[in-house]
Parts: structure tokens; sequence; C-alpha cells
């Protein structure tokens, strides 16, 4: 590092390919490019261990972790990865095998790296918070156990993220950092106790203000001692919930909406996850989402050329043969508008 | 010693076993929550059960040690429950209310940042950088450091309009969400990468190599079984050298950090935005990079002085235009700051109505 920070650049060679028996991902090779002048880093590799859902520990396990990682590493982790792994940064390629055997054994398995399915992660869920309108732990880990051959065995075209928001606020930043974004929502009326909002009126909160005028769609008044909310014109933003907890709860039919894209620049800029699904009730053990998860990776699998994201892909191939493939009609949930210029594909179907 | 038996495919441990006993009983029966201190919250159950929360900032890359210091703690003051946020944070999770003050006090007396919950800026999101990682063009932590040392004030107690996501990416793969954060760094190539051919030709696909470039620049070099690059083409993004390293992106002098802002995830009032050019390049300045922080600072405090109570900095900015955020914030608008990539089309201004 001091010499980093004098050279102003870093001297780690490019990856190499290590792992554990059987599994092609969670091991990151990594080595130094000056192993003379450094050999305590010569080899000194990624270890990622999946999170449990919501990154809840108690410090028995953690002391457990951390022992083993002394005995056979550097010492030195990340808590967290930001795809979500618990990552253990330096060790050598002969110790891969033992580590493997004492965190496996103890229930602790590698997560995703390279071209496969990488590690899900999900917020704090329902575990805490009285905004979460789905189990995203829960979901969140049964998704993880239902792909682990996908997680272990990079088989894909490139990789694959998958987050699990429970609501709008979206702690996990499912919608700019997962292929596939799992956002928490509701249906029907969000329910008011007028009583509480009084309470907020007679506490120092200027509702009209902080709330009401900050409404996005306009559909909701204050006549100073209750609300009214138009909820066929609410657009679901949480603004309003999050402002006054104790007085506005989400409607009582709850689901998430499914969007599909996001990733950072590498290779042809940025992308925001992409309304597929507006509405898909979320019930364990979430089958309906599984399968849908399944056909949306299958049509990307066939169709993308190596290190082409799914929401590249769309771009390339369009939005149709993605939701004909995954069985999704068109609705108007998922454009800002439709499209301006007069040309546009027709298909056989289309004239029967 | 004999090994324990490895097990395959067995998957996380089942997080259930993790949480402590006052949220397994109130698990999806959470009321409301009110927010105590800048680090510290309470949760209401319908049972009437509470759940108390302590946050403190950690700085992600922490050695074990550091570890069983937290390990320690949530011992002694909550049964041993802790878990970690989304953004590094170290969250003790208190059931007996009589530990929080106590835990507070001890926390702070040991030099941890206890803050983050509310209008406040948030911990850090950030990457490897030169600790670990091979494309990195700057480093990560060191950044963070310098950043926090100077912001830490709207970590533990000033407030702002609203909260203030901050992230560090050590380059454009920016693992770190940078481009959807309300100020965040990112780290930029500014030359065209130098092509070692004679590595080239053993180490990498030819085809896999040309196909890695956003702005087909690269082409075949037939004779020497190498690519050559087209200079005008080049963005210096570095996707071909994470394919074929001998292609060689690093410039420690010509390298540092762009700053980016107004990137939103939520939907709350706004729909969720990406971050945008503010400033196009900072030369690398290690240890501190007095020049970045200066910058960050300079945003940071203009938003606080001309939002609106809820605004997030994008939001902000859409309020005043981007004309007048360049021009509260005395920030310089050059060529890079107009999209000549996949945006351009979407971001030039198609009206006569803007401000001077």
């Amino acid at each position: 590092m001091e010499k980093s920070f004098q050279t102003k650049r870093g001297y780690w060679k490019h990856g190499g390919i290590v792992g554990v028996l059987g599994y092609g991902s969670g091991v990151i090779g990594r080595y130094s490019s000056l192993p003379e002048e450094f050999p305590g880093v010569a080899h000194f590799h990624t270890y990622r261990i999946n999170q449990p859902s919501g990154f809840f520990y108690t410090s028995k396990a953690l002391k457990e972790i951390c022992d083993i990682w002394d005995k056979y590493g550097s010492g030195l982790t990340n808590m967290h990865g930001s795809t979500g792994d618990l990552v253990l940064l330096g060790t050598t390629t002969e110790n891969l095998e033992t580590l493997f055997a004492e965190y496996s054994s103890r229930g602790w398995d590698l997560g995703g790296s390279g071209s496969a399915m990488r590690t899900p992660s999900c917020c704090v869920g329902q575990a805490r918070c009285e905004w979460a309108m789905i189990d995203t732990m829960d979901i969140c880990n049964t998704v993880t156990q239902h792909f682990q051959d996908e997680l272990h065995r990079p088989a894909y075209p490139y990789k694959i993220k998958n987050k699990i928001s429970g609501c709008a606020c979206d702690c996990v930043a499912a919608i700019a950092r997962a292929d596939v974004s799992v956002i928490g929502t509701w249906k029907g009326d969000i329910q008011i106790d007028q009583a509480e909002v009084k309470k907020y009126a007679d506490s120092k909160m200027d509702i009209q203000s902080d709330v009401i005028d900050w409404c996005p769609t306009d559909c909701m008044s204050f006549d100073g001692s209750s609300i009214t909310i138009d909820n066929s014109q609410c657009n679901r933003c949480m603004h309003c919930i999050t402002r006054m907890t104790k007085a506005l709860k989400p409607g009582k039919e709850r689901g998430a909406s499914i969007l599909v894209g996001s990733k950072a620049p590498i290779v042809v800029g940025s992308l925001l996850s992409w309304v597929i699904v507006p509405f898909m009730k979320m019930e364990s053990p979430f089958e309906e989402y599984i399968e849908l998860l399944e056909n949306m990776i299958e049509w990307w699998d066939d169709n993308a050329k190596p290190r082409e994201r799914i929401g590249e892909l769309i771009e390339v191939k369009g939005m149709r043969p993605f939701l004909e493939a995954i069985g999704v009609d068109p609705q108007p949930q998922q454009v800002y508008e439709p499209r301006k210029d007069p040309f546009f594909f027709w298909s056989e179907s289309d004239f029967k | 010693m004999a090994l324990p038996e490895r097990q395959t495919d067995i998957g996380p441990p089942d997080y259930r076993q993790f949480l402590p006993p006052v949220i397994e009983k109130n698990y999806g029966k959470w009321t409301h929550h009110e927010i105590l201190t800048p680090g510290t919250m309470v949760h209401y159950a319908e049972s009437g059960d509470k759940l108390f929360t302590v946050r403190i900032a950690s700085p992600r890359l922490l050695a074990t040690d550091s570890i069983r210091e937290f390990c320690n703690l949530a011992e002694e003051y909550c049964d041993g429950y802790l878990r970690f946020t989304t953004r590094n944070n170290v969250e003790f999770l208190v059931s007996d209310e009589s530990k929080v003050d106590p835990l507070v006090a001890k926390l702070k007396a040991d030099g941890h940042m206890v803050g983050g919950i509310g209008p406040r800026i948030s911990n850090i999101i950030h990457t490897q950088g030169w600790v670990h990682c091979h494309s990195a063009c700057t480093d990560a932590s060191g950044l963070v450091k310098a950043i926090m040392d100077e912001l830490h004030e709207y970590f533990t107690t000033k407030a702002l309009p609203n909260k203030v996501r901050l992230a560090v990416a050590c380059c454009v793969n920016m693992c770190g969400a940078v481009h959807v954060s309300d100020i965040a760094v990112v780290a930029v190539h500014r030359k065209v990468p130098v092509i070692d051919s004679e590595n080239v030709r053993k180490a990498c696909e030819i085809p896999t190599t040309i196909a890695s470039c956003p702005t087909s620049a690269i082409r075949p070099n037939p004779k020497e079984k190498s690519v050559t690059i087209n200079e005008e083409k080049c963005m210096y993004c570095g996707n071909c050298f994470t394919v074929c390293p001998p292609i060689d992106i690093h410039n420690p002098e010509q390298d540092g950090v762009a700053i980016v802002v107004g990137g939103k995830i939520g939907s709350l009032r706004t729909d969720p935005k990406f971050s945008k050019l503010a400033i196009p390049f900072f030369y690398n300045e290690p240890p501190r990079w007095p020049k970045v922080v200066d910058a960050i600072k300079n945003i940071l405090e203009t938003y606080k002085k001309g939002a609106k109570r809820h605004e997030r900095v994008g939001e902000w900015i859409e309020r005043i235009g981007w004309e007048e955020f360049f021009k509260q914030t005395g920030i310089d608008f050059t060529f890079q700051h107009i999209d000549d990539f996949t945006f351009m089309r979407d971001t030039l201004r198609t009206s006569a109505a803007f401000k001077y």
C-alpha cells in the first residue's frame, strides 16, 4: 500500500484461475505483480462466503469465522462486498481446500463469482421494518438455495444479479445494482389512522408542507385535522408513508414489482432496471417468481453474446422478444410513454 | 489434524438462527419506528415490544480484530446480536432499553462514529482500490478516509435537507453503485491504453478483445497477431484491459478521479435517477486527495444551503436546473460535461427556456 501511495498505481495482477474442487465460483485469484519485493502477499486470493439474508449474525458465528480466517488467511475482510458476500481477502492456493472444509462443515458455503448467478442479497425486510411489503429475507434465502448449482458453477454468458427490497425506498439498491430487481409494493388504499394524523398535526409537523406538498401525483389533501387520499391516483412512491409512519400504512394487498436490466457502466453505459411485471404476489415458496427468473435466464443464456448482460441484450433484441419468451403481456406500466417515431415491427401473429 | 468433512451446495446458513428473540417473536409485525438520535432508533411491534438499534460506521475493510471487538460489545450489551447494513454500517440490536445509553457511551469513548440515521450523509459505499484490485486507478479506502475525516459531523450530528448517499468507485467497473449516488467519486483513465503485442499474442483472444470495445475502436492487427486502437474513438473505459491484460490502460500520472452527483435509488417523490458528471477530473493526490475533499464539501454545503427540506441532491438540482447548479457551486462547465455517448439525445437541451 505504501508503494501504491507513492507511485499512484496498484500492484495486483489480473485474476488467475483458482478455486475449490467441484466449484467454479467463490474464489477469485489474486497475485502480486511484485512477488519478490512482497513475498508475504505473492498469493492473496479472495474467498467469498455467502452471507446470511439481511446480514444478521451472532457474535459466536462471527468469531468462529474470524478464528478460521486468522489460521488460514490474512485476517483481512470486507464486511461486506458490493454484491453482498462476506469477503475474506488474502489467502494462498494451498489453503483453499482447508478453508472450504472448515467453513462448509460449519454451514458456510461459497458465494458466486464469474459468469454465474451472483449471490442474491436483500434489505432487512420484515425482520425490522414496518414498510417491508414482502418477506425479503425468505425470498433471498429461497432463491439462493434454489440456484446453488448456477451460483457455484459458472455456465452463463456473464454475471446475473438478483436483489430484493421490501419497498420503494430500496435499501439494497435493487433498481440500480441487480439484473433482476424485486421491489415490494401494494395494491389498494393506503390505510389511514386519522387519530394518529391528528397527533402529528398537534406535534411540530407541518403536514401540508412536509407531506401533502411533496406528493408527486397531487392525490392527497389535509383539512387541518384529517388526510384524504385519492388512491386511484397514488403511484405508491412512499414519501407520505415514510414521513408519517404511525398514521399511514401501505394497502393490504402486498406483493412486488419485478424490474430487469440494471448494471454499472461497463460495457455500453449504465442502466437502471425497467418494469417488467408490475405486480406479483410473493408468497412462500415463491414458485411463480422462481419460474419467471428461470425463464428470463433461459432466454438470456440462449441469446446473449459472451459478457452481455440481460439489460444490454434486451436493448439489442428489443423488448418484444423478451416479453414473449417469458410470457408477459405489454402493459403501459412498463414505459414512461409510447414510442414517438412511426417505425415499428409487425409479427405474423399480429395479423391473426 | 484431520480436516472436518466438506459439504457442497448447502447455501448460506439459515438467517433465522441469527435473529434476536425479539425479532423472531415480532417478525413482520412491526408497526412504526422513531429516530431517537442520529445513531439510535427504536422499532415498535404490535405486541408492544421494542427493539433498539445502535448504528456505527465501519470502514468496510475490517481486520478480524475489529470484528471481534464488535462481537465483544454485542455480547456485553445485546446478547451477541448484531448485523451489518447494506452501506457497511454495524448495527447493534438491543432489546434491553437500559443498555442503549451505556453502549452509545462506550462506542463513542472507543472512537466509533455513532450516526448515519435520518437526514445525514451515509457511510461511504466503496470498492477495493489499491488494497486488492487489479483494475483500480485510485485508492478507495484512502479516499474514503480523507472524505469522512472532513464530513464526519454530517454523519454523527449535523442534519441535511435529506439523506445524502456517498460512494467511491476505484474504476468505471463501479463495484460501488456510484451511478446512482447523491455525491460520488469515480476513478477514470484519460489516455489510450498501451498495447504489448507480444503478450497480446500469447494471452488474448483477438475476437473477444475486439468485441469488448463499446465504441468499436479496436481493430485487428494481423501482422503482429495483435490489435490496434483508433485513438479518436477510445473513451478509456478499460474494458479491453479486463479481457486482455497486456492492453495496459493504467497511466499513474494521468489517471485520476471524477465527481458525479444527483443519483437517487428510491422512488420517493421523484423517480430513481442516475448520477451525472459534476467535475470531470482531479489528479490522484494520495494520501489525502485535498482537492477532491474540498470539491465534495463545496457541493454538499451548496446543497445544504439551497435545497428544500426532503429534497435529495438530484431533486434540488432538477428544481434549480443544471446551469444554476454550476453557477451556485462555481464549478466550470467543460466539453467533458456534454454527453457524446449513449445518452446524448436525452441530454441536449431542446428549449429556449433556461436560466443564466
